[in-house]
């Protein structure tokens, strides 16, 4: 009606409510994926797996890209969500650079075959599952800024919580690392592993700050 | 026809073309001023919902105006709507969302002293206590809107992107809601000084369609308002919607249905026999200041915001508009009288 495409309007939010839900997705899986590859890698599983892994998050890295840059597209073209538009894209951007940071670590343990010793093992493993549990209290505050706003603050809140949790842990393996009679070249590059591991967990917690402020923007 | 009639009536459509490029404004403003409508759709709506209830519903206010003073010369209604008209014009020109209710009414009260008529006191206090009880009334019911509002929406697990599709609609029908309270309550401005003397006649179509010379002086109006939607509005559109009080796009839908309402109220006659059949004290059906109501309804939700937000600077800047604009109007209505009739040698009264 008058150049108000209701019907076109309705569809084309379905569409991207849709794909925003699938990036997160994606941010989920690509965790739980990143758990899968470093257990398997500690392990020294079947290498051919290991590769397939690691080239299932590039595509899935592939596949955020394309959506991160379709939902900016339309949200651009078609001026939708005028108020919290340049937010959610913000927030489309960090969530990608975080899915990127999962590929980076794959390609690293990938390309530099890190020595972890066996008494590491447990510590690299519980470390990385603290980080998965921090990106996916990450994605239930997404989601719950898209549709049920007050529940930010306590998904949030669990972000904090593991970012703490991995912080503590990372001081911790750290320690233990540079207390171990491994070499001294040795120690710096398992730290560098564990340092950027760690990382994930600042970043979400970075994310979740920001929904937060997001949040009391979007009240009415 | 006439072609003196032509040019006299220009005056009102002159008066029709600054109501649209301002107080229509105030319909749209705020979801143009937030982005969430185009203002080419915005635009449109409201040209066609202006014209369907200034022609549908624009009798009662008319009445009102009538009975301030009633203009019955040509030459007389034509120089207090270029009056109105200019005044509005000059403040449309600053930016400022004045109302085109107190031009008309300066005016009339101008052509009332020139002519050395009298004013109808009585009326003339029923229209000024509206302009106070309209900011106010639009601002409690926005106050209550938003709370109500926001409750809904604490509770509701819409998507962001489906309540952004959703707010859309409700503002396009909020809009098209609120062009048509404005028709109806605002054509008397524009076309009410010259219902007592209008120089057409009935037309009757096989029945079919009838439409009385009233009728087309309102259709006639509605249409010159719609050219002043499209053709002049967006500044002030743009002055609302983003200068007064940053609006959330649902906060814009809230601050347009209370002015609608206002308006529409005090439009209905409907509303008005109702009330009264039930004893209850009849609304006045007066002429109300589209831009009082939308300014009224903001500051409403500005104060239920804890009042940071409102720029009061701005506020302030339009309440001195709405004191100056009759005075203006009034002042150039006594000169155009005064070179109508000694310059033109036109009869200004009866």
């Amino acid at each position: 009606m008058f150049g108000f495409k209701t019907e076109s309007l309705f569809r084309q939010t379905k569409q991207l409510e849709q794909e925003i839900d699938q990036f997160v997705d994606i941010l989920s899986e690509v965790g739980l994926v990143f758990k899968s590859i470093v257990s398997l890698y500690l392990n020294n599983g079947n290498a051919d797996k290991f590769d397939e892994m690691v080239k299932q998050v590039s595509e899935m890295e592939s596949k955020a890209d394309k959506i991160t840059k379709e939902v900016e597209r339309a949200l651009y073209e078609e001026t939708l969500i005028p108020d919290a538009r340049s937010d959610v894209l913000r927030l489309l951007e960090h969530m990608d650079e975080l899915i990127g940071m999962y590929q980076g670590n794959c390609y690293h343990f990938s390309i530099q075959k890190p020595d972890f010793p066996k008494e590491f093992h447990e510590d690299l493993i519980s470390l990385s599952d603290t980080v998965v549990n921090c990106v996916e209290s990450l994605c239930l505050t997404v989601r719950s800024f898209f549709r049920d706003t007050k529940s930010v603050r306590d998904n949030a809140h669990k972000v904090t919580f593991y970012e703490k949790e991995s912080d503590k842990q990372f001081s911790s393996f750290a320690r233990k690392i540079f207390d171990s009679k491994l070499s001294l070249d040795q120690k710096m590059h398992l730290r560098y592993f564990v340092e950027k591991i760690d990382r994930i967990c600042d970043q979400a917690e970075d994310i979740a700050d920001e929904i937060q402020i997001y949040t009391i923007k979007r009240s009415i | 026809m006439d072609l003196a009639i032509i040019v006299f009536l220009l005056g009102g459509l002159f008066l029709g073309w600054s109501l649209g490029a301002n107080d229509a404004a105030n319909v749209f403003g705020t979801a143009v001023g937030t982005r969430m409508i185009r203002f080419q759709t915005a635009a449109i709506v409201c040209g066609i919902f202006v014209i369907l209830g200034a022609v549908i519903s624009g009798a009662g206010t008319t009445e009102t105006l009538g009975k301030l003073g009633s203009i019955n010369a040509l030459p007389g209604a034509f120089a207090a709507c270029v009056a109105a008209g200019l005044a509005v014009y000059l403040m449309t020109k600053f930016g400022l969302p004045v109302s085109t209710t107190q031009a008309i009414v300066g005016a009339i009260v101008g052509w009332n002293i020139y002519t050395g008529s009298s004013t109808n006191i009585q009326v003339l206090i029923t229209i000024t206590s509206t302009w106070v009880l309209c900011p106010i009334i639009a601002g409690l019911i926005a106050m209550l809107l938003f709370t109500i509002t926001k409750r809904i929406l604490r509770y509701n697990t819409l998507h962001i992107l489906r309540l952004d599709a959703y707010t859309r609609l409700l503002l396009l029908l909020a809009g098209a809601f609120g062009a048509y309270s404005l028709g109806a309550n605002n054509i008397a401005n524009v076309m009410g000084v010259f219902v007592p003397i209008s120089p057409f006649t009935d037309i009757n179509i096989m029945n079919i369609l009838y439409l009385s010379s009233t009728g087309q002086l309102f259709l006639l109006g509605g249409i010159a308002i719609a050219v002043g939607v499209v053709t002049y509005s967006k500044k002030v559109m743009l002055t609302v919607g983003s200068d007064l009080l940053r609006l959330s796009p649902v906060a814009a839908f809230i601050v347009v249905i209370s002015h609608s309402i206002v308006l529409f109220v005090f439009a209905s006659q409907g509303i008005s026999n109702f009330l009264n059949s039930i004893n209850l004290p009849a609304i006045p059906l007066v002429p109300v200041s589209s831009s009082q109501a939308i300014v009224g309804a903001i500051i409403g939700i500005g104060i239920l915001k804890g009042g940071k937000e409102v720029k009061w600077d701005i506020a302030s800047k339009i309440a001195l508009g709405w004191i100056i604009l009759p005075i203006i109007a009034a002042l150039i209505a006594f000169l155009a009288l005064f070179v109508l009739q000694n310059i033109f040698n036109q009869t200004i009264s009866f």
